[in-house]
C-alpha cells in the first residue's frame, strides 16, 4: 500500500475537516476568514504538489489509484480552480444567511472528489470519486435555501444526477459482467479481444453517458442552463470549471487507456456528439438575456469544442483539451467573479445590468471584455490558442478521414455564432443603454488579486503558450497513444 | 533586431503608454499616438529607401528576424520584407499616421479610441511583415476586436449595430475558413512547420497531391476572399465602412482588407499552384461580379460613404483579375493596385470623414457647390475621384493598366474586355459624385462648409495624395522591387504546374508505350 501517492487528496480532506471543526467555534461574523484560510491552505498544497512527480507512475490501493503525469496535471488544475473559486465564494458569501463555513468545507470535499477522479484507474474509484463530487454539488447548488430558483436547480441536478449515476453503475456492471474486471490496465488487454461484444459496448456507452452528464455534452446537457442560472454564482463557477474538467479527465482515461481499441470504432459517434453539442450550445445561447444562463449554454458549447479533441483521438487532440481547460478556467472564473461584483444587489443577473460598466468600473469592464474575447477565441488571448490547437488536431485527422472536415465546418459555424452573443456582452458594456440605477461597485483586495491573476494568465497563455504546452504534452504521454 | 520589429512594436508600446495615461490628458494621448505612428513611418521610409542595398536573409527576405515561439508546433515570430510587402508596409505606415492625424475630431473617450487604434495598427503591421503563417493569421485577428468596438462606440448611423455585427461575423468567418486552409497546409505538407520559408522549401521538393491542393486552395480562396469582399461575399464592406468612424474605415479599407489578397499572393499561389489552376476559372467569374455588379451598385448610391465602399469593392475585382492571370505582369499589377488602392481608400474615407464632421450627413443631395466653399479640400476630393476612375498620373492607373495587360495575356478576351469596359462605370459614378457635391449651386443650409484651416489639418490628406502621385508618376519605385519578388512567385507556380504537365506527359508516353507493346504482342 502506497498511501504517500495520495498525499494531496489527504491534505485537502484534512483541510476540509479542519475548516469544518473551526466553523464550530468561530463567531458568526468571523466565518469569512475560514474561506481565506482554506484558500491559503490550498495554495500551500498546490506548492507542495510541485515536489511530486508523476514520472514514473505510482500505483496505490491495489492498483485502483494511479499517480502519473496526467493525474498530477489535473490535480494542479483542480487546486488552482478551487483557490480561485474559494475567493469567488468569499465574495458571494454575504448572500448565504447561514452555513458559510459549511459552504467552504463542501467546496473542499468536492475538490477532493475531483482530485481522486484524476487518479482513477479502476471503475470503483471512478464511481466513488464521481459520487463524492456530485453529492457535494447537490448541496452546493441549492445553498440559497430561501430562493426558489436555487432549490429548483438543486432538485434538477439531484434527479438528473441520480439518473446519470444509475447509468454509470449499470454500465460498470455490464462491463464487469462481460470482462470480469474493473481495473483499467486489465480491461485494456481484455477489451482489445472483445471489440464487438454488444454487452460490453452497451455498458461502455452507458458509462460515457454518465460522464457526458458531468461535462454537459449532448444529449445529457438539459440540466446545465437551469442549474447554472439557479445556483449560487460561486457554485456555478466551480461546476463549469471543476466538474467539467473531472468529467474530461475520466473520459480521456477511460477511452484512451482502458478501452482504446473500442474507442477507435467510435470516431463517428464522438464526432456527432461534439458537433451537436457545439451547435446546440451556441444556438441556444443566442437569445439569452440572463448572463449566467448564457454562460450555461456557452459551457455546453465549450464541452462540444473539447469533445472535438476527444473525437480527434490523438495525442495532439488530448494536449489541446488540457490546454483549453486551463484557458477556460481562468476566463470563466473571471467572468463569474465580475457577475458577482457588479450584480451584488440585483436579484437577476440580466445582461443589461452591465450597461455602462465601462464608465462605472473601467477595470472590470476591461477584464470582462478580455474574458468574452478569450471565450470567443480571438488572439492574442488564451482561448484563441486553445481553439487553434483543437482545430489543428481535428484537421490533422481530416487528411485520413474526410468526415473530420464536417466537424471542423460545424465548429467554425459554432464559433461565428458564438461571436454574436459574446460580443453582445461587450456591446452592452461599452455602448449599451442603461435602464437601472447603477450600484456602486466595491472590490475586496482578494477579488482584485484574483481578477489580476485571471487577466494576466488569459493574456500570458495567449502570448506565451510554450510552458503550458510542454506540461500538457508531457501529461498526455501517460495516456499511451 | 530588425527595423520591422520596431515598426510593429512601437504602436503596441504606444498603446501601453496610452493605457497608463489619465483620461483627461487628451493632448498627451494624441501626442503619444502621433509619435508612435510617426516613428514607424520614418522607419518604414528608411527601410523602403535602403531596401535595395539591404542584405537578404533566408528565403530572400530582407530585414529578417526570427524568434522561436512554440517549439512543439514549430511556430516562430518571424518577420521579413521582400518586394511584395515592403510597399505594403510603407503604405500601411503612411495610412496609419494619416488615420491618427484625422482622429483629432474624436472627443468622446479619446483615450480608449487611441488605445484601440494603436492595437489595430500593430495588428495591421504584423500581418504584412509576418512570414510565419500562424502569426500572419494571429495579427490579422488582433485587429478584429478593436475594429468591432471602434465601430460600435464611435460609429455613425442608425444601423451601426447591424453593421458592426455584420462586419465582425463576416470577417471571423473568412478568417476561420482561411485558417482551415492554413492548418491543412501545415498538416499535408508533412513539414510540420508554420515557417513560410521552410514550407516553401518542402513543397518545392515534395508537392502535395493535386486533389489536396485543390481542397486547400478552395479554403484559402473563399476564406481570404470573404476578407477582401470577393463577390458575392462583399456585402459587409459598404455597410461596415459606412458606419465606421473615419480612422477605422481608413485603416480597414486601406490596409487591413488587403490581408486576403496578400495571403493569396504570398501563400496560396506559390504553395498550391495546381490548386490555383483548378480554381482559376471560378475566380475569374467571381471577380467579374466585383467589377461589374459592385460598380453598378456604386452608381446607384446616394450616400458618399456607400459609394466609396462599393467602389472599393469594385477595385478589389481588379486585384483578383491580376491574381487570376497568374503571370508576372498580372500579379505585379495586382500588388501595385493593392498599394495604390490603400492610399486611395484612405484618402477617400478621410475626406468623407472631414465632410461628415461638418455636416453630420453624407447624403450627396445635401451637398452642392462645395468646391466654392472649400477649394482646397474640394480639389483633393476631385483628385481622389479621378484617381478612382483610373486617371493617368495616379498610382491606380499604373496598377490597373498592368493588371489588364497581364489578364489579356492569359485570360479569355471577353473577361479582359469587360473589365476594361467597367472602367467606364467607375468614371460615371465618380464624375456624378463630383458634379453633385462639388459643382453646381451652393447648397442652402445653415452650416456652410469650412475649408481646412491650417497645415496640420491638411497634412494627412496631402501626404496621401502625394503618395498617390509619386507612385503614379514613378511607378518604377515600386515595380522594380515588386517584379523581382513576384518573379519568384511565378517561378514557383510554373515549377509546380510543370510537374503536373510532365507527369501527364510521362503518363501519356507510358500509355503510348503500353499500347505499342500490346500491339507487338
Amino acid at each position: 500500500m502506497n498511501i504517500a501517492a495520495s498525499i494531496l487528496e489527504i491534505a485537502v480532506i484534512g483541510l476540509g475537516i479542519a475548516v469544518m471543526l473551526a466553523d464550530l467555534w468561530l463567531p458568526r461574523e468571523k466565518k469569512i476568514w475560514l474561506g481565506y484560510a482554506a484558500a491559503a491552505g490550498l495554495t500551500l498544497i498546490l506548492f507542495g504538489s510541485f515536489s511530486m512527480s508523476g514520472n514514473p507512475a505510482t500505483l496505490a490501493f491495489g492498483d485502483m489509484y494511479i499517480l502519473d503525469a496526467f493525474a498530477l496535471f489535473f490535480k494542479r488544475f483542480f487546486l488552482i480552480a478551487a483557490i480561485l473559486v474559494m475567493i469567488v465564494s468569499i465574495e458571494y458569501s454575504p448572500k448565504f444567511q447561514t452555513g458559510k463555513g459549511e459552504y467552504f468545507t463542501l467546496v473542499l470535499f468536492a475538490l477532493a472528489g475531483m482530485m481522486f477522479s484524476a487518479s482513477a484507474n479502476h471503475f470503483a474509484l471512478l464511481f466513488v470519486s464521481m459520487e463524492l463530487m456530485t453529492i457535494t454539488f447537490y448541496v452546493l447548488t441549492s445553498f440559497l435555501r430561501n430562493q426558489i430558483l436555487s432549490l429548483e436547480a438543486g432538485i434538477k441536478y439531484l434527479i438528473l444526477g441520480a439518473l446519470s449515476s444509475g447509468f454509470l453503475v449499470y454500465g460498470i456492471a455490464l462491463v464487469y459482467g462481460t470482462t470480469s474486471t474493473m481495473d483499467f490496465a486489465t480491461l485494456r488487454e481484455k477489451s482489445a479481444l472483445m471489440t464487438d461484444n454488444p454487452l460490453l459496448l452497451v455498458g461502455l456507452l452507458m458509462i460515457i453517458g454518465g460522464l457526458g452528464f458531468k461535462i454537459a455534452a449532448f444529449p445529457f446537457q438539459f440540466w446545465a442552463p437551469d442549474v447554472y442560472q439557479g445556483s449560487p454564482s460561486s457554485t456555478t463557477a466551480f461546476l463549469a470549471v471543476g466538474s467539467k474538467a473531472a468529467g474530461f479527465a475520466l473520459l480521456m482515461r477511460l477511452l484512451f487507456v482502458a478501452v482504446p481499441d473500442i474507442t477507435l470504432q467510435w470516431e463517428k459517434l464522438l464526432m456527432v456528439i461534439a458537433g451537436i453539442t457545439i451547435l446546440y450550445g451556441n444556438l441556444c445561447a443566442l437569445p439569452q438575456r440572463n448572463l449566467k444562463r448564457l454562460l450555461g449554454y456557452s459551457s455546453i458549447a465549450n464541452a462540444g469544442y473539447l469533445m472535438m479533441g476527444i473525437a480527434a483521438m490523438s495525442a495532439s487532440g488530448s494536449t489541446a483539451i488540457l490546454y483549453y481547460l486551463y484557458s477556460y478556467m481562468f476566463t470563466v472564473i473571471a467572468a463569474f467573479l465580475i457577475i458577482i461584483l457588479v450584480m451584488k444587489h440585483t436579484g437577476a443577473e440580466d445582461i443589461v445590468h452591465l450597461a455602462k460598466l465601462h464608465e462605472r468600473a473601467p477595470g472590470l469592464a476591461g477584464v470582462m471584455t478580455l474574458s468574452m474575447v478569450s471565450l470567443a477565441g480571438i488572439p492574442p488571448l488564451a482561448g484563441f490558442f486553445g481553439k487553434f490547437l483543437l482545430f489543428e488536431a481535428v484537421i490533422e485527422q481530416a487528411s485520413a478521414q474526410s468526415s473530420y472536415y464536417l466537424l471542423a465546418a460545424v465548429a467554425i459555424v459554432g464559433v461565428v455564432i458564438s461571436l454574436y452573443y459574446y460580443f453582445g456582452v461587450i456591446r452592452t458594456i461599452y455602448w449599451g443603454k442603461q435602464q437601472m440605477i447603477p450600484e456602486d461597485i466595491q472590490i475586496s483586495p482578494a477579488s482584485n488579486a484574483a481578477l489580476w491573476v485571471c487577466s494576466v494568465v488569459i493574456i500570458y497563455l495567449g502570448i506565451m503558450p510554450e510552458r503550458l504546452m510542454q506540461a500538457a504534452t508531457a501529461a498526455v504521454e501517460s495516456l499511451k497513444f | 533586431m530588425s527595423i520591422l520589429t520596431f515598426i510593429l512594436f512601437l504602436p503596441l508600446f504606444g498603446a501601453g503608454l496610452v493605457a497608463m495615461l489619465p483620461k483627461s490628458a487628451k493632448g498627451l494621448i494624441r501626442a503619444v499616438a502621433l509619435a508612435s505612428t510617426a516613428l514607424p513611418l520614418l522607419c518604414a521610409i528608411l527601410a523602403f529607401l535602403s531596401f535595395n542595398g539591404a542584405e537578404a536573409g533566408p528565403g530572400g527576405y530582407k530585414f529578417y528576424q526570427k524568434v522561436a515561439w512554440v517549439t512543439a508546433l514549430d511556430i516562430n515570430y518571424q518577420v521579413g520584407a521582400d518586394g511584395i510587402n515592403i510597399g505594403l508596409i510603407l503604405m500601411g505606415s503612411i495610412v496609419s499616421f494619416a488615420a491618427v492625424c484625422v482622429s483629432r475630431s474624436i472627443q468622446d473617450r479619446t483615450k480608449e479610441f487611441h488605445f484601440l487604434m494603436l492595437i489595430m495598427i500593430a495588428g495591421i503591421m504584423g500581418t504584412f511583415m509576418s512570414i510565419d503563417i500562424f502569426f500572419f493569421y494571429f495579427f490579422h485577428e488582433l485587429a478584429l476586436v478593436p475594429t468591432f468596438i471602434m465601430i460600435g462606440v464611435w460609429g455613425r448611423g442608425k444601423n451601426k449595430d447591424y453593421a458592426t455585427y455584420k462586419m465582425t461575423l463576416y470577417l471571423t468567418l473568412g478568417a476561420l475558413v482561411a485558417l482551415v486552409g492554413l492548418v491543412l497546409l501545415y498538416v499535408q505538407s508533412g513539414a510540420k512547420t508554420f515557417d513560410l520559408i521552410a514550407l516553401q522549401e518542402q513543397l518545392r521538393n515534395n508537392p502535395i497531391s493535386a486533389d489536396a491542393q485543390t481542397t486547400i486552395f478552395g479554403f484559402l480562396l473563399f476564406g481570404f476572399g470573404i476578407l477582401v469582399s470577393l463577390w458575392p461575399f462583399h456585402t459587409w464592406a459598404p455597410v461596415g465602412y459606412g458606419a465606421a468612424p473615419t480612422a477605422t474605415a481608413m485603416l480597414h479599407a486601406g490596409v487591413l482588407k488587403k490581408f486576403g489578397i496578400y495571403g493569396l499572393i504570398r501563400i496560396a499561389l506559390p504553395l498550391v499552384p495546381q490548386g490555383a489552376q483548378a480554381w482559376l476559372e471560378v475566380l475569374a467569374w467571381l471577380c467579374m461580379g466585383n467589377i461589374l455588379y459592385c460598380g453598378w451598385v456604386a452608381m446607384r448610391q446616394k450616400n458618399l460613404n456607400k459609394l466609396i465602399g462599393n467602389s472599393s469593392v469594385a477595385h478589389m475585382g481588379f486585384v483578383f483579375l491580376g491574381i487570376a492571370s497568374m503571370n508576372l505582369i498580372g500579379i505585379s499589377g495586382a500588388v501595385l493596385v493593392m498599394i495604390a488602392h490603400g492610399f486611395l481608400a484612405a484618402l477617400s474615407f478621410g475626406l468623407s470623414g472631414y465632410l461628415y464632421d461638418q455636416k453630420k450627413t453624407l447624403d450627396m443631395d445635401q451637398y452642392g457647390g462645395a468646391l466654392r466653399q472649400m477649394p482646397f479640400m474640394g480639389s483633393l476630393l476631385v483628385m481622389a475621384m479621378m484617381a478612382g476612375c483610373g486617371l493617368p498620373g495616379f498610382a491606380n492607373f499604373a496598377g490597373e493598366i498592368t493588371v489588364l495587360f497581364g489578364a489579356w495575356k492569359s485570360l479569355p478576351w471577353f473577361v479582359t474586355g469587360t473589365a476594361w469596359g467597367a472602367l467606364i462605370i467607375g468614371a460615371v459614378y465618380a464624375l456624378r459624385a463630383v458634379r453633385k457635391m462639388l459643382h453646381g449651386p451652393v447648397a442652402n443650409d445653415t452650416l456652410p462648409l469650412q475649408d481646412a484651416a491650417n497645415y496640420w489639418i491638411k497634412l494627412p490628406y496631402v501626404l496621401l495624395v502625394a503618395s498617390l502621385l509619386l507612385f503614379g508618376i514613378f511607378p518604377s519605385l515600386l515595380t522594380d522591387k515588386i517584379r523581382t519578388s513576384v518573379a519568384e512567385v511565378v517561378k514557383s507556380i510554373e515549377a509546380g504546374t510543370q510537374d503536373q504537365q510532365t507527369n501527364l506527359a510521362e503518363e501519356s508516353v507510358k500509355t503510348g508505350l503500353d499500347i505499342q507493346l500490346a500491339g507487338q504482342d
